[in-house]
This record gives C-alpha cells, sequence and structure tokens, in this order.
C-alpha cells in the first residue's frame, strides 16, 4: 500500500472514490430534503423527525464522520494533484487557446470545487452547527426545530441566489466528475462508458435541480 | 499570401527565450506549414541571421518528430492532423501565426522549437514490449486473434510518439501515450503475461519523468493525429487497478 | 576479384550450410565483444536488440531524437513472406523466383534464396511481439496481394505496415536498453568510420545537441543508416535521411555497389512549386482500382472531368494490355515520364498523369472504393485539399528507394573487415529493381536472422584482441579530419543555403540519372556535379555555431552527396545496358522496351574510392546463375 501513495494513478483513484461516496450521499440527503415539499404542516414535523432519527442514529454517526473524512480527503488530494499538476508545466505557453479541444468544465473542476467547499462551509455553518451546537426552539413533538430555521434561512433571497449559483457549480462539476470516475477506477468499455456518461449526466441535473428547487419553494412559499 | 509570424526563440536549454516577429511576404497557399518554416530560414539566412530550429522529419504525418503549438494548439488549428500535414491555405491573408514549442516540464525545451521527449522512449523502456527473444518466436497462426481484438490493438498501437497529448493536456498528463501501449499489449493475447508488471512499471515510470494526473478532459483525444481512443486510459487504469488489487 | 563467399552446394542447403559451419562466440565471450550500431531503423533496432538479447555490449546511434521515428516507420502497404496460408501455390523458390526475376536477374541467388528462406520467421516474430497485422474473421493472418507476383503473400497491418514493424523492433530495442544490454545514443550522428590494421574498429559522432564529437571503438560496427534516395532532394524520403554514413565508410576503403539503381516510385504527389520538400507517397495499391492517363492534347485546357473518353490517352493499357495499370513500378514510371516529356503532363507545372476513379466507382459503387482506399482519399485531400471521388488524383514518379548501397559479402560484411552493412544501406537482395513490400522484409531479415549469424562467425576471431583503445593515433587522426570539415563548413562564409545545392544537385541527378540516362546526359551530369561541387565549397553559408545546428547537419550531408552523386553517374555512364530501373536511352528495343545485356552486363558494379577529385575504380562481381536462367522480363 505503501507504493500507492506516490502513483498518480491511486492518487486519482481516492479523488474517485471520495468524490462517487460524496455522490452517494448526495441522494440520501436530496431524499431527505424532499420531504420539504410535503404539505407544510405535514412537512414541519416529519422534517424534524427525520433530522432528530438521523442525529440520535449511531450508524448515521459512523458515516457521517466517513463522509467528513472524504470531503477532506477530496480537498486535499485535489491539492496534491494540483500542485503536481502544475509543476508538469513550469513554463506557461505564451498564447493558449488549447481550450478549443476540451469542455471549459472539465478544466475547471479545481475552480468548481472552491466554490462548492465555500458553500460547504457556509451551508454547514447555517444548519449542521445550529442544529448540533446552536439552541433551536422545540417543535410540537419535542424535536429540534429544524425546519423553522430552514424556512427563516431560505425566505432571504440574497442566499436563495447564492444557493441556487453553488448549485449550477456543483452540478458542472458532477456533469465531468461523474464520469470521470468511472474513467479512473477503470470503466472502459465503450457501451458501458457511454452509459455511465449518459447516468452521470441525468444524476448531475436531477441532483442539482433537486436542491436548487428547495430554497426556491421555500422562498415562494413565503 | 502575406503572413506575420511570432516565433519563440531559445539559444538553448539554459537561455531564457522570447518571442519574436517575422513577415513573409508572397506565400503560396498551397504550401505545408513546415515549407512556409523552410522559406523564412531561407530568408533569415540570407539575412545572416540564425534560422529557426524544429523537429521534423518525413513530413507526411508518420514519424511524429514534428510538433508546435500553433496559435495555441498543439498541431495547429485542424483536429487530428500533425504539424507537417497542415497546409498554409487553412489561415487567412495577413494572419498572425503564433508559434511556440510544445510545453512541459519533462519536454525541455533544446532550442528555439525543438524539445526534448526521450521521457517517452524511458517510458517505452520500462515495459512497452512483449518480452521475446529474436528466435524464441512460435508459429505466427498458433495463436489465433480474432479481427476486432487485432484492430482495436492497431488503434492503440498506432501512436507516433509526438507529445501533442502532453502539449495539449492542462495537467501535461502524459496518461494518453503510455495508455495506448498498455493497451496495445494488453489487447493482445501475447501480451497478457506480463500485463501486470508492465502497467505498474510503465506508470512508476510515467510519474518519475515529471507528467502531471489525467483529469479526463479528452483533449488528448481531440488532437491526436491518430485518433487514440481516450477509452485507452481508462483501459491502463483498469489495468493498473487490477495489478495493484492482485499484486502479491 | 571480388568474393561474395556464397557457399557452396545446392540452393537450398546453403545457408543451413553457413549456420552449421560458423564459427560462435560463447556466452561467457560475449560480453568482452563491443560491436557499434549505427542506424536505429528496421535494420538497426533488430540487429542491435538481438545482439543485446545474446549478451554483446551494443551502442546504438541515431541521428532522430529516438529510434521509433526512422524512415522505416513509412512504408505503408506491407511485408512480403511465403507462409503459403492463402494455399495458392507459393513457396520458397517461387518467391525467390520472383524477386529474382523482378530485379532483372542483376542480384545474388545465394541471398536472395536466404531472403525467401527467413520470411517466414519474420512473421513468427513480428507476431510475438506484438504486432497488430491483419487477420480475418476466424482469427488467422490475411494476405493481400501486391505487384510484380501471382499469389497473395502479403502480410499487411492496414496502410502502416512499416510503422508496425519498427514499432515491434523499437520495442525490443528499448527493452535491451532498459536491461542494460545496449546503450542508445539519439541526436548523434556519424561522421567517419575508424580503421585500425585494415578492420573496422570505431566511430567518430557528432552529438548534435551540444556539437561535441566522440570517440566510441568496438570490435565490430554495423551500418544500418537506410538509403540515399534524399539525394534527389525530391524524394520519398524523410527530411533527415541521408548518406553520409555509407560514404564516410567508402571513403574509408568500403566499395560502393551499384549505386545509380534508385527505384522511382509511380504514385506519388507531383511537386507543387519550387518551394516543395518532399513529395508523398501514395499507395501502389490505388493501381488496383485507378486508371492512368493523359490527355490526347499538348494544349489541353479543360477540366479533367470535362474530357471525353475518346480525348484519353491510357497509355499504360495502350503499352502493357497484359499488366495495364498494374506494370511493375519501373515499367510505370518510365511510361510516365515519356509522357510528361513529351508535353503531355497535367496540372499546373505539366509534371503530372491522371489517376483516375470514376469507372471504378461507377463500376464498384463510392462505399467500396471509400472501404479500400479511405484514408489515402482523406490523405490526398489533405495534401492538396482536392476530394478525389470528384475527381482524377494528379501523380507523378519519384526517387523512393536505393537498390544500391555498400557492397556486401554472403555475410553481409563490406570489404572492411569487421564493417558490416544491413537494410537499405547495402545493395544486397533486390537487383536492378525491387519488389513491392520486399523492403521491410530485408531489412528486418538482415537485422533478426542473418547478421546475428555473420556476424558471431567474425568475432568469434576477436575475443583475443581485447578492448579498443579509442585514444589510438587512428582515432585522433579520424576526429581530427572530422573537426576539419566542420570548421571548414562552418568558414566558407558565402551566401547561399546547403538547400541550394541540394536542390541543384537533385534536378541534374533526376533529370540526367534518373528514370532515364544517356551517355551525354551522364557525362554533362558529371561534368555539372563538379562544377556544382566547387561552388559549394566556395559560397555556402552555414549560420550558427557548432551546438545544435540543423544548417551544418545539412551542409555535412550534402558535402557527401555531392561525392556521391557523381558515383552515381559514373555507375550509370559505365554500365552500357538497360535493366530495372536502369534505363540508357541507347539501350531499348524499337518498342522502347528496356534492353539488358547478360553477356557483359552479368555483374555488380563495385566501386572503391581513389581519392578526392580522381575516378573511382571499378571492381566487378560476376553474377552466376546456377538455377534460374535470366529471360527478358515482359509486361506486354
Amino acid at each position: 500500500m505503501g507504493q500507492w501513495k506516490q502513483q498518480t494513478l491511486s492518487r486519482k483513484n481516492w479523488m474517485a472514490f471520495t468524490g462517487l461516496f460524496l455522490c452517494l450521499y448526495l441522494v440520501i440527503h436530496l431524499a431527505g430534503n424532499l420531504q420539504l415539499f410535503l404539505p407544510a404542516e405535514r412537512a414541519h414535523r416529519q422534517f424534524n423527525l427525520y433530522s432528530h432519527i438521523l442525529s440520535g442514529n449511531l450508524i448515521i454517526k459512523a458515516i457521517s464522520y466517513i463522509l467528513f473524512a472524504c470531503i477532506i480527503g477530496h480537498v486535499v488530494y485535489a491539492i496534491i494533484i494540483t500542485v503536481a499538476n502544475n509543476r508538469a508545466r513550469k513554463i506557461r505557453y505564451h498564447y493558449d487557446r488549447r481550450g478549443a479541444a476540451s469542455k471549459w468544465y472539465s478544466r475547471n473542476m479545481g475552480l468548481l470545487g472552491t466554490i462548492i467547499f465555500i458553500f460547504l462551509v457556509i451551508h454547514l455553518r447555517d444548519f449542521w452547527y445550529v442544529y448540533k451546537f446552536g439552541r433551536l426552539p422545540m417543535d410540537a413533538d419535542g424535536h429540534k426545530d429544524l425546519y423553522l430555521l430552514v424556512v427563516s434561512v431560505y425566505g432571504e433571497l440574497w442566499y436563495v441566489i447564492l444557493y441556487v449559483i453553488c448549485m449550477v457549480a456543483l452540478c458542472y462539476h458532477l456533469l465531468h466528475g461523474f464520469f470521470s470516475a468511472a474513467r479512473t477506477l477503470g470503466l472502459y468499455h465503450p457501451r458501458y462508458t457511454h452509459a455511465v456518461r449518459v447516468f452521470g449526466w441525468v444524476f448531475s441535473i436531477v441532483i442539482c435541480s433537486g436542491f436548487a428547487a428547495i430554497p426556491l419553494y421555500v422562498y415562494c412559499l413565503k | 499570401m502575406r503572413i506575420r509570424l511570432k516565433i519563440w526563440r531559445q539559444e538553448n536549454e539554459h537561455e531564457p527565450g522570447k518571442m519574436m516577429s517575422y513577415t513573409l511576404e508572397d506565400i503560396n497557399p498551397h504550401m505545408s506549414f513546415l515549407e512556409m518554416l523552410d522559406t523564412l530560414n531561407e530568408q533569415l539566412l540570407k539575412d545572416g541571421t540564425r534560422p529557426v530550429e524544429f523537429d521534423h522529419d518525413c513530413r507526411e504525418g508518420i514519424c511524429g518528430q514534428c510538433g508546435i503549438m500553433i496559435n495555441g494548439r498543439a498541431h495547429g488549428p485542424l483536429k487530428n492532423t500533425t504539424t507537417c500535414q497542415l497546409h498554409m491555405r487553412t489561415f487567412t491573408d495577413n494572419e498572425e501565426i503564433i508559434i511556440e514549442p510544445f510545453r512541459a516540464s519533462a519536454f525541455p525545451v533544446k532550442c528555439d522549437l525543438k524539445i526534448d521527449r526521450s521521457a517517452f522512449d524511458r517510458v517505452i523502456q520500462s515495459g512497452g514490449f512483449i518480452a521475446v527473444n529474436t528466435g524464441q518466436a512460435p508459429e505466427a497462426n498458433s495463436i489465433p486473434i480474432g479481427s476486432p481484438e487485432v484492430e482495436a490493438a492497431f488503434d492503440a498501437a498506432a501512436c507516433i510518439g509526438c507529445g501533442a497529448c502532453v502539449a495539449v493536456c492542462k495537467n501535461s498528463s502524459a496518461a494518453l501515450f503510455t495508455s495506448a501501449k498498455i493497451a496495445h499489449l494488453a489487447l493482445l493475447p501475447q501480451g497478457q503475461i506480463e500485463a501486470q508488471t508492465r502497467v505498474r512499471n510503465m506508470v512508476n515510470q510515467m510519474d518519475k519523468e515529471g507528467f502531471g494526473h489525467c483529469s479526463n478532459t479528452e483533449a488528448c483525444e481531440v488532437e491526436c493525429p491518430q485518433q487514440i481512443s481516450v477509452l485507452h486510459i481508462a483501459r491502463m487504469n483498469y489495468e493498473y487497478n487490477k495489478a495493484q488489487i492482485l499484486k502479491k | 576479384m571480388l568474393d561474395a563467399k556464397i557457399p557452396a552446394g545446392p540452393l537450398e542447403e546453403k545457408w543451413n550450410y553457413y549456420k552449421t559451419h560458423a564459427k560462435l562466440v560463447n556466452p561467457a565471450n560475449r560480453r568482452k565483444l563491443d560491436v557499434i550500431v549505427v542506424g536505429a531503423g528496421l535494420a538497426g533496432s533488430s540487429i542491435a536488440a538481438s545482439l543485446g538479447e545474446m549478451g554483446y555490449n551494443v551502442k546504438c546511434f541515431c541521428f532522430q531524437d529516438t529510434p521509433r521515428r526512422a524512415h522505416s516507420v513509412a512504408a505503408q502497404g506491407g511485408v512480403n513472406a511465403c507462409k503459403n496460408y492463402k494455399n495458392d501455390g507459393d513457396s520458397v523458390y517461387r518467391m525467390f523466383y520472383d524477386t529474382i526475376k523482378g530485379g532483372d536477374f542483376r542480384a545474388r541467388e545465394g541471398n536472395v534464396y536466404r531472403l525467401a528462406a527467413c520470411s517466414a520467421s519474420l512473421i513468427d516474430q513480428a507476431v510475438a511481439q506484438g504486432v497488430p497485422f491483419g487477420r480475418e474473421y476466424g482469427g488467422y493472418l490475411n494476405n493481400r496481394s501486391f505487384g510484380g507476383v501471382q499469389v497473395s503473400r502479403t502480410f499487411y497491418a492496414r496502410g502502416q505496415t512499416g510503422q508496425q514493424l519498427l514499432q515491434g523492433a523499437y520495442q525490443a530495442l528499448m527493452r535491451q536498453v532498459g536491461a542494460g544490454n545496449v546503450q542508445l545514443f539519439a541526436r548523434h550522428e556519424m561522421l567517419d568510420l575508424v580503421v585500425i590494421e585494415k578492420k573496422a574498429r570505431g566511430i567518430i559522432v557528432r552529438n548534435m545537441d551540444t556539437g561535441a564529437l566522440e570517440r566510441h571503438g568496438a570490435h565490430a560496427v554495423v551500418l544500418a543508416t537506410g538509403g540515399f534516395g534524399k539525394i534527389y532532394y525530391l524524394s520519398t524520403l524523410a527530411m533527415g535521411c541521408n548518406g553520409s554514413a555509407i560514404w564516410r565508410a567508402h571513403k574509408r576503403g568500403a566499395f560502393m555497389a551499384n549505386p545509380s539503381w534508385t527505384q522511382i516510385h509511380p504514385t506519388s504527389l507531383p511537386q507543387s512549386g519550387e518551394y516543395q520538400s518532399k513529395l508523398t507517397l501514395m499507395s501502389e495499391s490505388l493501381r488496383n482500382d485507378g486508371r492512368i492517363w493523359v490527355p490526347v492534347n499538348k494544349d489541353e485546357q479543360r477540366e479533367p472531368n470535362q474530357i471525353p473518353e475518346e480525348e484519353r490517352d491510357y497509355y499504360l493499357e495502350r503499352r502493357y494490355p497484359a499488366f495495364g495499370n498494374l506494370s511493375p513500378r519501373d515499367i510505370a514510371s518510365r511510361a510516365a515520364k515519356e509522357r510528361i516529356d513529351a508535353g503531355f503532363g497535367i496540372g499546373p507545372l505539366k509534371n503530372a498523369v491522371y489517376l483516375d476513379f470514376s469507372r471504378a466507382i461507377k463500376d464498384q459503387g463510392e462505399d467500396k472504393i471509400r472501404k479500400k482506399y479511405g484514408n489515402l482519399f482523406r490523405m490526398y485531400e489533405k495534401i492538396t485539399g482536392v476530394n478525389a471521388y470528384l475527381e482524377p488524383m494528379r501523380i507523378s514518379p519519384a526517387a523512393h528507394f536505393s537498390m544500391g548501397g555498400l557492397w556486401v559479402d554472403y555475410e553481409l560484411m563490406t570489404t572492411i573487415p569487421g564493417l558490416f552493412a544491413l537494410g537499405e544501406a547495402n545493395f544486397a537482395d533486390h537487383g536492378a529493381n525491387r519488389l513491392g513490400a520486399n523492403s521491410l522484409l530485408q531489412a528486418s531479415i538482415d537485422g533478426y536472422f542473418i547478421a546475428p549469424y555473420t556476424m558471431a562467425n567474425y568475432l568469434a576471431d576477436e575475443i583475443k584482441a581485447g578492448p579498443i583503445d579509442v585514444r589510438h593515433a587512428a582515432f585522433a587522426a579520424a576526429e581530427e579530419n572530422v573537426q576539419q570539415q566542420l570548421h571548414l563548413l562552418m568558414g566558407i562564409q558565402g551566401n547561399l543555403s546547403a538547400d541550394h545545392f541540394h536542390k541543384a544537385l537533385g534536378k541534374i541527378l533526376y533529370d540526367k540519372c534518373g528514370l532515364s540516362r544517356s551517355k551525354d546526359g551522364l557525362e554533362k551530369a558529371i561534368s555539372d556535379i563538379v562544377a556544382l561541387r566547387e561552388e559549394f565549397w566556395q559560397r555556402l553559408y552555414v549560420p550558427g555555431g557548432y551546438a545544435i545546428n540543423s544548417e551544418l547537419e545539412k551542409a555535412g550531408r550534402v558535402a557527401d552527396y555531392l561525392e556521391l552523386g557523381e558515383l552515381m553517374c559514373y555507375d550509370a555512364l559505365t554500365r552500357n545496358e538497360s535493366c530495372g530501373a536502369h534505363f540508357r536511352t541507347e539501350y531499348q528495343t524499337p518498342e522502347g522496351e528496356a534492353m539488358r545485356n547478360d553477356q557483359d552486363f552479368s555483374f555488380i558494379s563495385a566501386w572503391e574510392w581513389t581519392g578526392a577529385g580522381k575516378s573511382p575504380l571499378l571492381h566487378k562481381e560476376p553474377l552466376h546463375f546456377e538455377f534460374v536462367t535470366p529471360t527478358v522480363r515482359s509486361y506486354k
């Protein structure tokens, strides 16, 4: 295993593993959040119950540690890889039109990733931190009232806009990231790579529009 | 045609270079790009200045020696074309053409547009072969290989080693070059026995030479004169992962 | 008298006899023997790799930045081997006969038979190396047919057979470099041969990146530096192909054989202007479906498609009804030149003929033609910008392959003991005309299967010699000689480029020592070349310094070409007959066909260098035909 660290391909493998785990988490996260689309009263109680169950479960706790490890791993490897890549060409091109040969978002995964990371920090501070360490009122069932927090945060227009922009960034990040991860892990069969690519597109658009719809919906409710 | 040129001039590996401007009148649109450079050199020589050094040899797109950045694109504006196959009719009258060497830390510039691509040789030395000595070969037809498999191997083996994949890659990755050889040999039954050591050694050497990581932007396939598919990179990853998992 | 040292006995036993009686070097002693290989194409890479595998200390030199770029890479069509996989009656003997007849009975029986006999092993070797030859759907190897033969014996890897075979050899070489058995010196050019006590003992090379001169000693030196067809300037060869290594060896005592025999390939793209640097070859296979013609009227102004059928002259079909458009290369090229010289050429420079696919497209449909030749049509459009599905291609003959080269005996050893010449650099097996798909074969066979045996036979006696000391006076003298020439070239400080002289020389040779030659023309050519050479040494200008300097490289090569070109003319002038690629206008039948003279010219001309400005000395090696009877080659 010691050798893994030194090779470009194994670093990319870690990027792929962590990235795909984060993708999986996005699905779970979105599935939970879809409860917000329920009629207001039901959404209020069910969402708070759901959050309560999640926060108390040991397995979920373990997964959340893996999740944080993945985020950190993904970021750390991204930095290591970027530094190495920059070292692979010390002198820049005087005139550069290489962009014509590839998609802009495939070349700017680092930038998109940075936007997502900043978003993540804000997002965690506003919800996770407050839920965990802040003082939240209790709802009728005696659970912390996260729903109220969500509704109040998404009531702010600027926050909704920021959220939507970040989801667009995430969408582009996934558009490239999903299929790229499959390639990195060694999926080379032409038919299946194409299927994965199409699935990746659908996945990125569904997930990101799902996430983006929530604040818009909540904002409109107000 | 009238052509304005901006060309990277660099005395040797150690001295810094800079862009220099030149103008050529009466360029025939049917000239190849390299013949245009010949014409420039003839003119420079008449003026008593040092002609521009550039890599070239067969001038029919197969040796892989030519390779420069033309207007910011590897091998110029056409896709899947070597520099020597590019003709002046692709450009417009009075156009400014910017010419630079392929750049990557693993490809140091030796002089003007000439670069050192010996890193590729060392990648092949590390395992890009089937270890058969002269005289050991069995009867050729004793190993039947399906036509589709052999054609797929050919597609990978068609690589001319020009380095455009590295030049166009934002990370200067040599993944397409290395994977083309790995895939060529992995697709053939003769190449199976060494498949695991081959992929490990070649990837190791590729890293040692200072090439970057592959981020699957697929630009390399677009510029590759032989249209080598990026799926070979995935194939290399597969072979690599398999080799690492099965390693004893 | 030159002795080729061909073993006696029946034709099919000669090589076996040689192999079983040749001396061997035991594995422990191989480490004590150094071998230098100059050139890393198919012949050079294969011998360097083979010797490395056997355990010799090998140094391999090439002028390219890596061996994979050597011009073997550009061969398109295929490689011949008499495997008889098609069950169509092929055999070693048939392949031998086709080759010796194709060469117009100007090659040695023993050599040609060996070439055919070893051909099958090459296919085995290449397949084992991973060369992706074309296959049938059942998984077995496929063959295609090629000019000049009646069986299908050509193995191919699409239109890039040379590239694939070279990769096989290159990878074998790289494996030995990686294992430390072969030291590779890329971007090094050989500038002199060192001969000590009449044996080849080393070379002087120039590092083309630093300009430094280096001495390398060895017990044997192999020259596998390819052909010198680039002497015509416009040719199908790569820009860097040159004759310098063999020429400098020639000046040290190695004889040059039949230097004027150059194959002019009929289907290349025509020159389009003065600036042109190279002529691209279009595969000969196009002649399977294309029809060659010129207009009947000299001053035809119409577009080709507007010229009605009755105003077209399908001259190959007219002159050679039996073979028509598939006549052998020398005949097709000469017929094209005859029409062009008579003023019927087409194109802006009136230097080409049409290769027309309209009938094939009408008969077989565009799809079928696209399937067969799609890549060639694409290449044609890339270079000319013309869509050949809609209008005929323009083609013209171009210098392609040197049948001549350093004289070698059956062991591939030159007249200097210890100096071997392999592949196109020697004159060996093709006679006066090479058949298609035989060049890759010869280069590989020489390197994989012949030289490893014959060199061992020589090296067995060199074990006692001990390491070669590069401080020997002969090394110093050779280095001094090279240094002086470089200074001389740099010092002229005239005002004309090396390319200028190269183009002028190429034109003289193409006009007077190309497709057709005559006594008057050749005599004129010799005096023109002498004058050009004088001008070269007075008016050449080499800018830049001694480190990376393409102009200096070119100047050295052109200096050699200016001497070699003169020898070619001497060679053509003294051969008063027409054979294969060598066509003397004085020696033709009333219908304009080549007239061979077996009575007086059934020999190989081997030329000895006698010094600058002196006439070369001719040695004859008579050709004995014990097993076949030379006949008239007729394709009518």
